[in-house]
C-alpha cells in the first residue's frame, strides 16, 4: 500500500512545488525531515527503552495468568461458540491480557495459538468462524490499559502532561471495542 | 483530579510492576535490561520509517499541498467536527503502524504535543490499532480466505475510536478552560 502512496506524495508534493515556486521551500523541508527523524530517534530512544524494561518485568511474573482467570466471565460472554474448548478460551484471554498490559510481541504469539486452537474447531476451513471474527476484531481495537508507546514519545516531545491522554483513551478504546463487537455479531449473522 | 490520577499513574505503576516482581523473586534488574535491549531494536527499526514518513510529509507540507487538502476537506470534516489536522493520521491508521506513528509524531510537532490537535492525536494513536496487518497475520497464520466482511467491523471500530478521541478531548477542554 505504501509503496504507492508514499511516491505519489513525493511527486505530487515535487509538482506542485514546482507549479506554486515553492521549490525552495521544499529543498529545506526535505533536509529538515530528515534530521528532524534522527534527532526524534534519540530522544525515544530513552523512554521507550525504559518502558520495554519495565514491562519486561511484567512478563516474568504471573500476573498474567492471574488476569486470565478474571477474564474468563467477559470471554464465555463475547464468544459463546467455544462452549466446550477451555483450551481456546484460556488462549484467547491471555492475548486479551498481554494487550491491555501493552505487551503487544507477546500478544501476538498467543494470539496465533488461539486462531491455530479455534481453527481445529471450525468446519470450514477456509472461512473464518464466528469465534475467529470476534477474537480479530478484538485485536483490531486495541484494548490498552497503559499506552506505554504514546506516553513516551509524548514524554520525548516534551509534553506538559504525557499522561494526561490515558483515561480518554481508556474512553475512546471501550467505545471502538463495543462497536467492533456489536458490528462482528451483526455481519457474522448476515454474511455466513 | 482526573490530571491528577494521570500525571501520579507512571510513578505507582513502575513501584507496583517493581515491587511485584520482588515478591514472586524475580531477576527484576535484568529483566529491566533485556526488555530495554529490545526497546533499542524498536527505535532502530522505527528509524527508516521515520525517514520516509518525514521526508513525504516534510515534502507534502512545504509544497503547500497539506495546506490545499486540508482546505478542501474542511467542509466535511467540519461536518464530523473533526480537526482537519488529523485527518493524514486517520487515513494512514488503519494501513501502518510504524508509517502512522511517524505521521502522528510530525502532527505533534507540528501543532505542539499538549494542543487540542496535539492531545486527539494521542489518543487516536493509543485507542487505534493497524487494522490492515492485524488482519492479515491472523488470517494468513491459519490459512483463513474467506473473512466474512471482518474488515468493515474493524473499521467501524477504529471509525468510532476516532470520533470518540474527538469528542471526549472536545468535552474535557470545555470543562477545564
Amino acid at each position: 500500500m505504501l509503496n504507492i502512496i508514499w511516491p505519489v506524495f513525493i511527486i505530487i508534493s515535487f509538482m506542485y512545488a514546482i507549479v506554486t515556486g515553492r521549490v525552495n521551500e521544499v529543498n529545506n523541508g526535505i533536509f529538515e525531515a530528515v534530521s528532524d527523524a534522527v534527532e526524534l530517534s534519540i530522544t525515544f530512544l530513552g523512554t521507550i527503552c525504559l518502558w520495554n524494561g519495565i514491562m519486561e518485568i511484567v512478563k516474568k511474573t504471573t500476573l498474567i495468568q492471574k488476569l486470565t482467570k478474571l477474564l474468563n466471565p467477559l470471554v464465555k460472554v463475547l464468544f459463546p461458540d467455544l462452549k466446550h474448548s477451555q483450551k481456546a478460551k484460556e488462549e484467547i484471554s491471555m492475548n486479551m491480557v498481554a494487550n491491555l498490559l501493552g505487551l503487544g510481541n507477546a500478544a501476538t504469539p498467543l494470539g496465533l495459538k488461539a486462531m491455530k486452537t479455534m481453527q481445529e474447531e471450525n468446519c470450514k476451513k477456509d472461512t473464518l468462524s464466528n469465534a475467529m471474527a470476534m477474537f480479530i476484531v478484538l485485536n483490531t481495537a486495541s484494548l490498552q490499559l497503559i499506552p506505554t508507546n504514546v506516553i513516551a514519545i509524548r514524554t520525548s516531545l516534551n509534553s506538559a502532561n504525557p499522561t494526561q491522554i490515558i483515561l480518554p483513551v481508556w474512553g475512546a478504546t471501550i467505545i471502538a471495542a463495543v462497536v467492533g463487537v456489536l458490528a462482528t455479531k451483526l455481519i457474522t449473522k448476515k454474511i455466513k | 483530579m482526573v490530571n491528577y490520577i494521570s500525571a501520579a499513574a507512571i510513578p505507582f505503576i513502575i513501584l507496583g510492576i517493581i515491587i511485584y516482581g520482588l515478591i514472586e523473586k524475580n531477576k527484576v534488574y535484568d529483566s529491566f535490561l533485556e526488555g530495554a535491549k529490545e526497546g533499542i531494536e524498536i527505535v532502530f527499526k522505527m528509524f527508516p520509517t521515520l525517514v520516509g514518513i518525514f521526508l513525504a510529509v516534510g515534502a507534502l507540507r512545504s509544497s503547500g499541498v497539506i495546506e490545499l487538502i486540508v482546505k478542501i476537506v474542511e467542509p466535511m470534516t467540519k461536518m464530523l467536527s473533526i480537526p482537519s489536522e488529523i485527518m493524514p493520521l486517520a487515513l494512514l491508521r488503519p494501513i501502518s503502524g510504524s508509517a502512522s506513528m511517524a505521521v502522528a509524531v510530525d502532527i505533534m510537532k507540528n501543532y505542539g504535543v499538549d494542543t487540542f490537535v496535539g492531545l486527539i492525536t494521542s489518543t487516536i494513536m493509543g485507542s487505534t490499532e493497524t487494522t490492515f496487518y492485524t488482519i492479515a497475520i491472523y488470517t494468513s497464520a491459519v490459512g483463513i480466505k474467506k473473512t466474512r466482511g471482518i474488515l468493515v467491523a474493524a473499521l467501524l471500530a477504529d471509525f468510532a475510536g476516532m470520533i470518540a478521541s474527538v469528542i471526549i478531548w472536545r468535552i474535557m477542554s470545555t470543562s477545564f478552560c
